[in-house]
């Protein structure tokens, strides 16, 4: 099938790209941009006047929540609320149960995806087994099963000589190893940031150091065992600096953050709304712009949704009591663009983070609209004005503070390898 | 959507209180208020009918998610001085057991037609928690929330001030202690600092009491000479024993010999300094049985001050409920 995507606006960072043109698309690829291949007279065309055309998302931290947490989300639902938001490729956490630590686990996790035939999921498996941090998983009868890299995920690594060894022993198969710097000791029972508002309010405080001293540790490591590593969800001004420090010092190291904790501090905790209660949690509003600086410099190269969908119930309980987490999938990109108010952010730098950024992160091929590549793209109304409901939303989960409120920008049409798998209606 | 602010929560729209959840947002006004009701309550205690009817016909529920005889008691008190009917529901919390199981239990408390809830939980937040789900018209008055808040003592630890000391204008305050962990410290700091008392000290080692109390008004005195040099008002906190374990102090007598309260440390202190404690005391951990018992200590009047300023809080805060023109709002329950 060849497809005509007519007058829109293209803005790929990945080539620097952005004028308004055509784009071409045939058997599932990105064929030409501007002039007509030979043979495209008969093509569909879609009409993009008006319209922004941009590299489909890749949003690095997706919960699925399947198998064995239906009851807050599935590969189908999360997978039609990721493409509603514009994600054409989304990275999901090894904490389903049963664990990603078995092939049978990530086939049935990609089967499943496959099946919706909605965004692309690539999954992370577990870097030890059951994520106890005490015996390396098959790591690569993982790889080979499709799991795009290896996490010990939210679990922490209490043990830093297994640390050590998975890491040497990734390294010998040139795996690429996340890390959720966490030093359990440091961060048990806290469930916001300590600072002020957790000392006001009576919360268990979550100290940056919970984060940095980990993120030290495993930064020796990764210099030693010379594995490839990606640092996930970064939190603190402090790590910006650290992974500044150790990509200057040349370590092949990447990072990311989750998009709320570059909107909000712990400032909106006076209100004990558990909402709000996220790991890691919403820090101080230094650490915030730290965060928002460590992308203008580079240091940080992806913004993910880290979409952790809910039941009701998991959010209806006193603040500490809650589980954490937010369903924002959905509204990644004009969250993001709210960036744009503050920062002076151009957009292409923000684009970058939603696509090339992340895809480059974890080597995918992805996030560009370059010549030959698959055919995922967005067609976007940068001007539209609309309200994210609760009742309309796509995703199973019930948790986000963001219902209700008012965008500008919305994700018209998804594609994936010339396919619309979304129109928004 | 968003919440009602929690400040905003416990006043009705004529800015009187309909909860009583924490002191933070409440003005010297109404604490003033709080404590003139208070002192015309005490007078009563030593007649012979002790009862007034400001509460009769209301059914008063002391919810007690975490067990407190004292603190119940003085509440029981205090509402049946009042003229109402009172239960005492002592719920014991499994470790394992969400918000599911805090809600069923309101859902079943509201099917009883309460008028009000006494609370006390482990978790900071809850009685907030508690006044956004519950039925409206329902008062809820915090009996001390986690870490949080525990606003009904720190209001009967003002009592016994002005009625020692006369006004709070100019007094220097210290609280000695494990402050961290502490409630009432939190709330007795927010009321000293709205009552016009801007000298209070926070005393103790790092491990007990956090920077981030600076930014609350509070000064940090790591050595109790220099905490106590001068003051009018002693608070000695208790001292947790499982606070030894948690790796936040070497032993008890460390602790003591640093920082208890006995007649020499007190010598450091204004010669007509007052001593208070929310009780229960661990003598020969932070206070010796001499002070602990001596002419300084008020310990004992704080708890008569406290079924005074408890009767006071539950009448306010049903009036405010009585008097709120507010319709009973339909629960959004996102």
């Amino acid at each position: 099938m060849k497809l005509r995507i007519q007058n829109g606006r293209l803005i790929d960072p990945s080539q620097g790209l952005d004028k308004v043109t055509d784009l071409f698309v045939e058997n599932h690829k990105i064929v030409a941009i501007g002039e007509a291949p030979e043979g495209f007279d008969d093509a569909q065309v879609v009409d993009a006047s008006e319209q922004w055309v941009l590299p489909g998302l890749v949003d690095l931290a997706v919960s699925l929540r399947e198998p064995g947490f239906t009851q807050k989300g599935s590969i189908a639902t999360e997978g039609r609320a990721a493409v509603s938001g514009g994600i054409t490729t989304l990275i999901s956490p090894p904490d389903t149960r049963p664990i990603v630590d078995t092939p049978a686990v990530a086939a049935l996790i990609q089967d499943k995806a496959d099946e919706a035939g909605m965004a692309n999921v690539f999954p992370l498996g577990a870097l030890t087994q059951g994520l106890e941090g005490v015996q390396l998983s098959n790591m690569v009868a993982l790889t080979d099963a499709g799991c795009i890299a290896l996490s010990n995920g939210r679990n922490g690594m209490a043990n830093t000589k297994v640390l050590s060894r998975a890491l040497e022993y990734a390294a010998t198969h040139d795996l690429l190893v996340v890390f959720h710097p966490d030093e359990k000791s440091l961060s048990e029972g806290g469930c916001a940031h300590e600072g002020l508002m957790s000392t006001m309010h009576g919360l268990s405080g979550i100290p940056d150091t919970a984060e940095t001293v980990a993120l030290m540790r495993d930064l020796l490591l990764v210099e030693k065992t010379g594995v490839r590593a990606h640092f996930a969800r970064l939190s603190c001004a402090k790590s910006v600096e650290m992974v500044a420090d150790a990509k200057a010092a040349g370590l092949d190291v990447t990072a990311d953050v989750a998009v709320h904790n570059l909107l909000l501090s712990d400032d909106v905790l006076n209100q004990f709304d558990g909402r709000y209660h996220v790991l890691p949690p919403l820090r101080s509003e230094n650490d915030r712009l730290t965060l928002i600086e460590g992308i203008k410099q580079g240091v940080i190269t992806a913004i993910c949704s880290d979409h952790q969908p809910h039941e009701k119930m998991a959010k209806i309980a006193p603040f500490a009591a809650t589980e954490p987490g937010m369903a924002n999938v959905e509204i990644l990109l004009p969250l993001a663009m709210q960036l744009m108010d503050e920062g002076d952010f151009d957009f292409s730098t923000l684009l970058s983070c939603l696509t090339s950024g992340p895809a480059a992160c974890f080597g995918l091929e992805a996030g560009s609209l370059a010549v030959g590549s698959f055919a995922d793209f967005v067609l976007f109304d940068s001007t539209a004005r609309w309200s994210w409901s609760y009742e309309g939303r796509k995703t199973k989960g019930h948790n986000s503070p963001y219902f209700g409120e008012e965008f500008i920008g919305r994700v018209m049409s998804t594609y994936i390898s010339g396919q619309q798998v979304y129109q928004a209606v | 959507m968003m919440r009602s602010d929690p400040r905003a929560l416990q006043l009705n729209e004529h800015g009187q209180l309909k909860h009583f959840l924490t002191l933070d947002g409440l003005d010297k006004t109404i604490l003033t208020e709080i404590l003139d009701r208070a002192e015309s309550f005490l007078s009563m205690g030593e007649q012979s009918v002790k009862k007034v009817p400001l509460l009769r016909g209301k059914t008063v529920v002391n919810l007690f998610f975490e067990n407190s005889t004292r603190t119940r008691t003085t509440f029981e008190l205090a509402a049946k001085r009042l003229s109402a009917d009172v239960i005492n529901l002592n719920i014991e919390t499994s470790a394992t057991s969400k918000g599911e199981s805090l809600l069923d239990t309101l859902k079943n408390l509201e099917a009883m037609q309460s008028d009000m809830f006494v609370v006390r939980h482990s978790d900071s937040g809850a009685p907030h928690f508690i006044a956004e789900h519950c039925t409206p018209n329902v008062a809820i008055i915090n009996a001390g929330d986690g870490r949080h808040a525990h606003p009904t003592q720190a209001m009967l630890d003002m009592l016994t001030i002005r009625r020692h000391k006369g006004s709070f204008e100019g007094l220097k305050v210290a609280i000695v202690g494990d402050i961290l962990h502490s409630r009432v410290a939190r709330s007795q700091l927010q009321a000293l600092t709205t009552l016009g008392v801007n000298d209070v000290r926070l005393v103790g080692p790092k491990t007990l009491v956090p920077s981030f109390f600076e930014e609350m008004g509070a000064t940090i005195c790591f050595d109790l000479e220099a905490g106590l040099k001068d003051v009018d008002v002693i608070v000695m906190l208790r001292l947790q024993k499982e606070r030894m374990k948690g790796a936040l102090l070497p032993s008890e007598s460390e602790f003591y010999r640093l920082y208890g309260l006995t007649e020499e440390s007190l010598a450091w202190a204004k010669p007509d300094a007052i001593v208070m404690h929310p009780g229960p005391i661990n003598r020969g951990v932070e206070i010796s049985s001499e002070v602990a018992d001596g002419d300084h200590s008020v310990i004992l009047n704080q708890v008569t001050n406290g079924i005074a300023v408890r009767m006071a809080v539950m009448s306010m805060a049903m009036s405010g409920q009585l008097q709120s023109d507010e319709a009973p709002a339909v629960k959004d329950e996102k």
